[in-house]
């Protein structure tokens, strides 16, 4: 198998560290298959989610929680987070120092912050106004589904501060290298689950 | 710091040992004697370990290990213990019912429930999954010409969480009260409302525990099979092992999350009041009930499908013929896989979809039945005009096919609803599935475990110790299992401390003489390991092949070198070292040896189950400061080991030289065996070859 093949979907180092490319197209493998069983865990909690939502026990109901605007910018927030992830990738695969690396993850990182505090923010504003998960199934499922969201992209955002570490103590060696190319999966992997809360949670809750 | 901070719920009343001696009774003094032995058991192997100053010596060879080889062995070690606890707890359940019949009997109505709760959750979850799980590791990469799993740490890791589950629940025989909610834990009983106490936050903890460290094996072993074979094995040139192996990865890694869920829900209603399978606000349990057998029912195939592996092997081996049928037997497999996914709702007919629903799982149901039969067909035809030899993994495969089709044929009835609701809930249903766990599962393992021991430790176990353990494998399955057909079809409830009909007792007393006769078959199980330790010279079979074996775990030493291959192989068909030995090709030296990488120890394994096994006791207790320091260690942990670069270490050539050359000094020294005297002393490894 020459270097340019593509070893596994994603961005491939192919031309640029053969050697590298070699040993990802085994390592990430196998991150593709955690992925996917993190997959079924947001599946399940998305039918959690559908089989509880009509349980709002005379508590407050989707309408009455869900701000379309704020989740909107979230989204675009994290979106755009995405965008600088892949700008980030690029140029480990083609950039000469880390220092445009080390940039683009720091933006984001930045944009992953900047996404938790609004979360933040709207959940501790829903827990004001007593839409708390102990008040009805519906909200359990809603502030379940949403938090293990959240807990993803906290862990995401402390890879990331892991990964900005390691680029300046090791430099881009092959570990490092595989690191982020797993860290760039999971990173765009939230964005689609994001992409279908969005949609599936904010959207048709507003819609009824 | 007050008391309920340091301690959180732990307090003196908590020892099943104060309990006892507060209120001593038949019923707290077996449960005292329960926690002595655990106590005593964990007291004695520490000294032990520390009189003969071992420590170190296993600390370095064993628990640090990242060899798949040392991590099989000790997940099976694993098993055993837990068989061991589980059986015992079956003896008891079996006595209680057979002596509480309108009488007290042994222990309470409480008492009985965390019986029938730690044994089945132990069963499925700290025998069987380690046994197979310890198997596949062994093997698999010595049946495909790997040098390793894929991710040799995540092994380690992975083994040290279930450890680490396993004793959780060992603790919970000392400290506090286990579950009562059975193994499936249903809700709203598992919920605080109606079980307040510790029993299911252990239940919680250690299944989680668990299904975290099966989902990551799952993982571990498919991206091994997709990507470590040797050059030359494709997918249908892979050992029906390798096959089943992917199979039940697979099922874990898509079946396992299920249960995760279910359990951190569950978790999320008794520690937080969320109100997701709670009577009131909008709770429901349905939801528990659809996640739970999501897992549950691909899970009895993640469990069976190793053993119809090992099946596979142990008939094509020991009838000295090529399986039959491989083609169909993969297929087969897989198709069992998909199907397995389909039919969960079998487990609860009764509780209130509509009929139509109904019928379309117990059709799926039904059929699974013919896969499975496929198989069962397979392997009759591979014995047919073989040459067979009935050794004690044989045997336990011709148990394993005539005993399975009953059980297959009960199942047939419970799929058809309207017959389910006759039976469901009573002890039809417990025979059915110990009559397809039974024969199905450990059987399987045991049939495997058989096998593979001479390579595992380069000598036989003993032969006769293995019939008489077979024959009370048997006979006590048939005396112990059978009776409950019947009681289940006159009405008798499942999991009933107490039995109030005197026409059932004679039924209750031979099963309860079958269970004794199935401790006596786990006790010759040990006899023959102490046997066959003792009298290993005798039996030893170094040149690594006692059963002339066709894949290419048999074509290296036993044990095998650590790096398993000096050289990787290169395969051209299904029986590569069948092959190879009636072509005069096996056993070839190579020109030369190259240095070979191999992982390096590392205790990050041990520090992580440690960490979880600490931080799951913290949750049930609820000392949060304890479950705080052990969370935020293991990701400390995780960080850490992230910046360690000096991961591998390389065997010199001449180490792998001078291994090999031992070897085949071995072989040159041994005389070839014919199958006729196979288990007799002259069998030193080497088969005669007849071409
Ligand atoms: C080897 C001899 C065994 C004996 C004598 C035995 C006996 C029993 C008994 C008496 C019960 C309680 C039945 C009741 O509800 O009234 C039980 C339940 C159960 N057993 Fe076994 N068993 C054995 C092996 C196994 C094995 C190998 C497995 C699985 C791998 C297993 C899994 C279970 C499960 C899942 C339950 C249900 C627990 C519950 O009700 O939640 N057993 N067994
Ligand atoms: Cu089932």
């Amino acid at each position: 198998m020459s270097a340019g093949d593509a070893m596994h979907p994603g961005l491939n180092l192919g031309q640029t560290d053969a050697e590298t490319h070699a040993r990802a197209g085994h390592d990430l493998f196998g991150f593709w298959i955690f992925l996917m069983s993190d997959a079924v865990l947001f599946a399940l909690l998305f039918a959690t989610y559908g089989v509880m939502l009509r349980g709002t026990a005379g508590g407050p109901g989707p309408a009455d929680v869900y701000k379309l605007l704020t989740a909107f910018v979230e989204t675009v927030v994290l979106l755009t987070s995405s965008f600088t992830f892949g700008m980030a990738s690029i140029s480990l695969k083609h950039a000469r120092g880390i220092a445009p690396i080390t940039a683009w993850l720091g933006v984001t990182l930045a944009l992953g912050l900047a996404f938790l505090a609004m979360e933040y923010n709207d959940l501790a504003t829903m827990v004001g106004d007593g839409a708390v998960p102990a008040r009805s199934g519906f909200l359990s499922s809603f502030h379940a589904l949403i938090s293990l969201h959240g807990l993803h992209v906290l862990a995401g955002c402390l890879w990331i501060v892991v990964m900005l570490v390691q680029l300046c103590v090791f430099g881009r060696d092959g570990r490092v290298k595989i690191n982020m190319l797993r860290l760039g999966l999971f990173w765009h992997f939230l964005d689609i689950v994001w992409v279908a809360i969005f949609s599936v949670v904010f959207l048709q809750g507003l819609a009824r | 710091m007050t008391g309920a901070a340091l301690l959180g719920r732990l307090g003196w009343q908590s020892l099943a040992f104060v309990r006892a001696w507060q209120d001593p009774s038949l019923n707290t003094l077996i449960a005292a004697g329960a926690a002595a032995l655990v106590v005593i058991g964990a007291v004695a192997v520490v000294a032990l370990i520390t009189l003969r100053g071992q420590w170190r010596r296993l600390w370095r060879e064993w628990f640090t290990s990242l060899d798949h080889k040392k991590i099989g062995i000790m997940y099976v070690a694993l098993s055993f213990v837990m068989l061991a606890r589980a059986l015992a707890e079956a003896v008891l359940m079996r006595l209680q019912q057979a002596t509480a019949i309108n009488a007290p009997g042994v222990v309470d109505a409480e008492h009985f429930a965390q019986l029938f709760s730690t044994h089945g959750t132990i069963m499925i979850f700290f025998m069987a999954m380690p046994f197979l799980t310890g198997l596949i590791n062994y093997v698999l990469p010595l049946q495909i010409g790997a040098r390793d799993v894929s991710f040799p740490l995540l092994n380690a890791i992975s083994l040290w969480l279930t450890a680490a589950a396993a004793g959780l629940m060992m603790a919970s025989l000392v400290v506090g009260r286990f579950s009562t909610g059975g193994w499936s834990g249903y809700p709203p009983f598992t919920e605080t409302g109606f079980s307040p106490g510790v029993g299911p936050d252990y239940w919680i903890w250690a299944v989680t525990l668990g299904s975290i460290g099966s989902t990551l094996t799952g993982l571990n072993f498919a991206t091994t099979i997709y990507k470590k074979r040797c050059t030359g094995m494709t997918v249908m040139r892979m050992p029906l092992f390798v096959w089943t192996s992917l199979c039940t990865s697979i099922l874990m890694i898509f079946s396992m999350p299920a249960l995760t869920v279910a359990t951190a829900l569950l978790a999320l209603d008794r520690y937080l009041g969320f109100h997701f399978f709670t009577n009131a606000l909008g709770g429901n349990m349905m939801n528990y009930a659809n996640l739970f057998w999501l897992f549950g029912h691909p899970e009895v195939y993640v469990l069976i499908l190793p053993a119809f592996g090992i099946y596979s092997e142990v008939v094509s081996t020991f009838s000295t013929k090529e399986l039959y049928g491989y083609a169909s037997l993969a297929i087969a497999t897989i198709a069992i896989a998909v199907l397995s996914f389909t039919v969960w709702v079998h487990h609860f007919f009764t509780m209130g979809q509509s009929a139509n629903i109904n019928a379309v799982f117990g059709i799926a149901t039904m059929a699974i039945g013919v896969p499975t039969g496929v198989k069962i067909y397979n392997w009759i035809w591979t014995m047919f005009r073989g040459e067979v030899r009935f050794t004690v993994p044989l045997l336990y495969a011709l148990a394993f096919m005539m005993t399975f089709v009953l059980g297959g044929l009960t199942g047939i009835i419970l799929a058809f609803p309207p017959l389910d609701y006759l039976v469901h809930n009573t002890l039809f249903l417990v025979a059915h599935f110990h009559n397809m766990l039974i024969p199905g599962l450990l059987y399987g393992l045991l049939a495997g475990y058989h096998y593979w021991f001479p390579k595992a430790f380069g000598f036989r176990l003993d032969e006769r110790w293995g019939r008489v353990s077979f024959a009370c494998w048997v006979v006590g399955f048939y005396l112990a299992f059978m009776p409950l057909y019947v009681l289940g079809a006159a009405g008798m409830a499942r999991r009933s401390s107490e039995v109030l009909e005197p026409a059932f007792r004679p039924w209750l007393l031979v099963a309860g003489a079958g269970a004794l006769v199935l401790a006596a078959a786990l006790a010759a199980l040990f006899v023959q390991l102490w046997v066959s330790v003792r009298h290993r010279r005798a039996n030893v079979v170094p040149a690594g092949d006692p059963w002339d074996g066709r894949a290419l775990e048999w074509s290296v030493s036993a044990p095998p070198p650590e790096y398993n291959f000096a050289v990787l192989p290169h395969v051209a068909g299904r029986d590569p070292f069948h092959d190879a030995k009636r072509k005069g090709t096996a056993y070839a030296e190579p020109v030369r040896y190259a240095p070979i990488e191999m992982p390096r120890n590392s205790a990050v394994g041990p520090i992580l189950g440690a960490l979880g096994g600490w931080a799951a006791f913290a949750l049930v207790w609820q000392i949060w400061w304890l479950a705080a320091a052990t969370v935020i260690g293991m990701i400390a942990t995780v960080i850490a080991r992230s910046f360690v670069r000096d991961v591998e270490r390389t065997i010199p050539a001449e180490t792998v030289a001078r291994i090999e050359r031992d070897w085949h000094e071995t072989l040159a020294r041994s005389a070839p065996t014919t199958r006729d005297f196979e288990t007799t002393a002259i069998n030193r490894g080497l088969a005669q070859v007849l071409a």
